[in-house]
C-alpha cells in the first residue's frame, strides 16, 4: 500500500523536531499577539459602550461616573482598572451623587448570572436592575428580563442597612409569585423559581458587602477630587 | 487532465453532503447541538469554526514538509488553538453580544474533532489549493448542519426566526426544543432524514443498475 | 469568589448540569464508546481522572497566566495540558493495565479532543472558582460523564437486541436516547441549592 521506501524512512532527527515545534510555536506566538494587539481597543470601546448604555437604563440620571473597588481593608478607593465586577458611583449634571451602580454574579440554573444595579442613597434602595450576562434557559429562565412584575421588583427595592450600617436590615429574598409583603422582597416566578432565586441570592450576598462600604464612603467621593486625594 | 479538475470541485462538494461532518461523520457534535438553540447561534459558531478550519487547513498544509512525522499532533494543536484564540478576540471586537451568547463554546472549537481530523487526513498530505477547497467544503457543509438544527430548534422553542418572532403571541412554543434534550431530537430528526434520502439513493441507484443489467 | 457549597457544587457538575446531557460536551465518547458496559466504565473512569488532573493543572496556569497578564494564551496552554496529559495517562495504563489499553483503543487519545475536560476547565476559570472548588467541580463532572456514560451503555445494549427501524438504527435512536436522558436529568433542576 506504501511505496517501497516507506519502512525504510530513517527515524527524523531532534534537530528537525525541536526546529518545529520552536518554529510553530513562534509563528502561533505572533499570530495570538498580533490578532490580541489589535483586537483590544476595540473590544474595550465595545465594553465600555455597553457599560454605559448599561448604566442609563439603570440609573438614568447618572452623567458621569467614577469606578470604585474595596480594598483590603473593607475600604472603597477609586480605581481605573476594568475589573470583572466593576462598581461606580453615578454623578448627575450638577456633579451630584445620584447612585452607585454595582455588578454582580451568581449562579444561576445554567451558569453565572451577571447583573448590573443601581442603588439610591436617598431611598436606600435598589432602583434599577438589568441581567448583563445569563444563560438561563430561553423562555423560561430569562422571563426574569421581560416579565412585567418581576421588573417591577426593581422599582424601590429596600436595602436599608442595621443601626451600626454593617449589614442589611432584612436580607434581600425571594418569595414565591404573588407574595410579596415587604419591600426587600422578590416576587418570584413560577416556572422560573431558581433563577428568580439566584437573582434574590445574588443581589443579597452582593448588597450585604459593597451597601455598607458605599454609605459609608461614597460621601467623599466628590467628583472633582483626583486620585492624589485618596 | 479532467480527473485532476473534478477532483478540485469534489474538495469542495464532498464536504457538503457525501462527507459532511455533522451527519456523516459524525464530528464535531459537541458545538452543533450546544450552540443550535438559535438560528443566529448556529450562524456564528459555524462561521467561527469555517474560519478556523481554513485558517489551520492553510497553515498545516503550507507547513507540511517543515513538521515532521513525530510533531505532527502537537503542531497542529497549537496551531488550530491559536487560530480559536484569534477568532475568539476578533469575535468579541465584531459583536460582544455574540460572544457572550457563545461564551466559553468559542474556545471549545479547538477541541472540534473535524478541526484536527481535517488538518491530519487531508492539510498535511495535500497541496494548499486542494486543503483550501477541502476545510471550505466541510466548513461549508458544517455550517449548513448547524443552521438546519439550529433553525428548527428556534422556530419550533421560541417561535422565532434569527430573533425575528414568526407567529402571533398565543403560540405555544415547543420549548423542549431550545433545551438540551430538543438538540438531541433535532438532530435525530436531520439524520432520520438523511438516511433515508440516502437509502433512496441507493434504491435509485440500485435500479438504474438492475434497468441497465 | 463563590459561596456555593461544595457539596452543591458537586451535585450540579455531576447532575443538574450534567456535562453531556446538559451541555453537550464529551459526546464522541458518549455515542462511540458506550456500547459494552465494561469499557464504558474504564472510560468514564479515565476520562474523570484527566479531568481532576487538567482542573488542577488549568487552576494552576490561570494563576500563573494572571500574574504575567496574559490572558490570550489560555486556550492554548489549557489544550496542550491536556494533551500532555491524555499521553501521560496513556503511557501509564500501558504499564498497569495493558487489557484496558487495548480495549480503549483509539478512544484513548481521543480523550484530548474531548470537550468535556476543556470545558471542565474552561468553566471553572469563567466562574472564578477557588482550588477546592475547581477540585469538586472536575470530580463532579467525571461521575456525571461516568454516569451518563454508564446509562447510555445499559440502554444501547438493550437497544441493540431491540427491533427498531432501519432508518432509525444505530446513531438516530442513540440521539433520542440521550435527549430522554437529558430531559430526566432535568428532573435533578434545583437539588443542593
Amino acid at each position: 500500500m506504501n511505496a517501497p521506501d516507506q519502512g525504510q524512512q530513517p527515524p527524523t532527527s531532534a534537530w528537525s523536531i525541536y526546529r518545529a515545534i520552536v518554529g510553530i510555536g513562534a509563528l502561533c506566538a505572533l499570530l495570538i499577539v498580533t490578532v490580541y494587539m489589535a483586537t483590544a481597543d476595540r473590544i474595550r470601546e465595545n465594553q465600555e459602550r455597553f457599560l454605559a448604555f448599561a448604566v442609563s437604563q439603570v440609573l438614568p440620571a447618572t452623567q458621569s461616573t467614577v469606578g470604585v473597588v474595596l480594598d483590603e481593608n473593607g475600604q472603597l478607593v477609586k480605581t481605573d482598572e476594568t475589573l470583572t465586577l466593576p462598581v461606580f458611583l453615578g454623578y448627575g449634571t450638577d456633579d451630584e451623587l445620584v447612585g452607585a451602580i454595582v455588578t454582580a454574579q451568581g449562579m444561576g440554573y445554567a451558569d453565572n448570572i451577571r447583573v448590573l444595579y443601581a442603588y439610591s442613597f436617598e431611598l436606600n434602595a435598589i432602583v434599577g436592575f438589568m441581567i448583563l450576562e445569563s444563560r438561563e434557559t430561553p423562555g423560561l429562565g430569562d422571563k426574569v428580563e421581560t416579565e412585567a412584575h418581576f421588573v417591577a421588583n426593581f422599582e424601590a427595592l429596600d436595602a436599608t442597612l442595621t443601626a451600626d450600617g454593617d449589614a442589611l436590615l432584612n436580607p434581600i429574598v425571594t418569595v414565591k409569585q404573588g407574595q410579596k409583603t415587604e419591600p426587600w422582597q422578590l416576587d418570584g416566578i413560577t416556572g422560573a423559581t431558581i433563577t428568580a432565586e439566584a437573582i434574590g441570592k445574588l443581589l443579597n450576598d452582593s448588597a450585604n458587602i459593597l451597601v455598607p462600604a458605599l454609605e459609608r464612603d461614597a460621601a467623599g467621593f466628590a467628583l472633582n477630587q483626583t486620585s492624589e486625594e485618596q | 487532465m479532467l480527473g485532476k479538475e473534478v477532483s478540485a470541485t469534489d474538495d469542495f462538494v464532498k464536504g457538503l453532503w457525501r462527507e459532511n461532518p455533522v451527519f456523516v461523520q459524525m464530528l464535531g457534535l459537541c458545538p452543533a447541538l450546544a450552540v443550535s438553540n438559535t438560528a443566529i447561534n448556529a450562524l456564528t459558531m459555524g462561521l467561527a469554526t469555517t474560519f478556523v478550519l481554513l485558517m489551520s487547513g492553510i497553515s498545516v498544509s503550507a507547513l507540511r514538509k517543515f513538521i515532521p512525522r513525530e510533531a505532527r499532533i502537537v503542531s497542529f494543536i497549537c496551531i488550530i488553538a491559536s487560530f480559536v484564540t484569534a477568532v475568539d478576540y476578533l469575535l468579541a471586537a465584531i459583536s460582544l453580544e455574540l460572544h457572550r451568547s457563545l461564551g466559553a463554546f468559542i474556545a471549545l472549537i479547538v477541541v472540534n474533532c473535524l478541526i484536527l481530523g481535517r488538518a491530519e487526513i487531508f492539510a498535511s498530505k495535500n497541496t494548499l489549493s486542494r486543503s483550501v477547497l477541502d476545510a471550505l467544503g466541510m466548513g461549508v457543509g458544517f455550517t449548513a448542519a448547524l443552521l438546519f438544527i439550529g433553525v428548527v430548534r428556534e422556530i419550533l422553542g421560541s417561535g422565532s426566526l434569527f430573533g425575528v418572532a414568526l407567529f402571533p403571541d398565543n403560540f405555544q412554543t415547543w420549548t423542549v426544543m431550545v433545551l438540551p434534550s430538543g438538540g438531541f431530537f433535532a438532530m435525530a430528526m436531520w439524520l432520520l432524514v438523511v438516511n433515508w434520502l440516502k437509502k433512496q439513493k441507493e434504491a435509485a441507484e440500485k435500479q438504474a443498475q438492475e434497468a441497465a443489467a | 469568589m463563590s459561596d456555593a457549597s461544595h457539596w452543591s457544587i458537586f451535585l450540579n457538575s455531576a447532575l443538574v448540569n450534567n456535562f453531556v446531557l446538559a451541555y453537550f460536551l464529551g459526546l464522541c465518547p458518549f455515542f462511540g464508546v458506550s456500547a459494552p458496559l465494561g469499557t464504558a466504565v474504564r472510560m468514564g473512569g479515565a476520562v474523570s481522572f484527566v479531568m481532576l488532573v487538567a482542573s488542577v493543572c488549568a487552576f494552576s496556569i490561570n494563576l500563573l497566566l494572571d500574574a504575567i497578564n496574559a490572558p490570550y494564551l489560555r486556550i492554548i496552554s489549557y489544550i496542550l495540558v491536556i494533551a500532555s496529559t491524555v499521553q501521560l495517562v496513556e503511557m501509564l495504563m500501558r504499564k498497569l493495565s495493558p487489557p484496558t489499553f487495548r480495549a480503549l483503543g483509539i478512544f484513548l487519545p481521543l480523550i484530548t479532543t474531548n470537550c468535556a475536560i476543556l470545558g471542565v476547565a474552561l468553566f471553572q476559570t469563567n466562574r472564578g472558582y477557588g482550588f477546592t472548588s475547581s477540585v469538586v467541580y472536575a470530580l463532579g463532572a467525571g461521575a456525571g460523564f461516568a454516569l451518563a456514560l454508564v446509562l447510555m451503555a445499559g440502554v444501547r445494549e438493550k437497544l441493540d437486541l431491540a427491533e427498531v427501524p432501519d432508518l432509525v438504527k444505530g446513531t438516530a435512536a442513540a440521539l433520542v436516547v440521550g435527549g430522554i436522558l437529558s430531559m430526566c436529568f432535568m428532573g435533578f433542576a434545583g437539588l443542593g441549592r
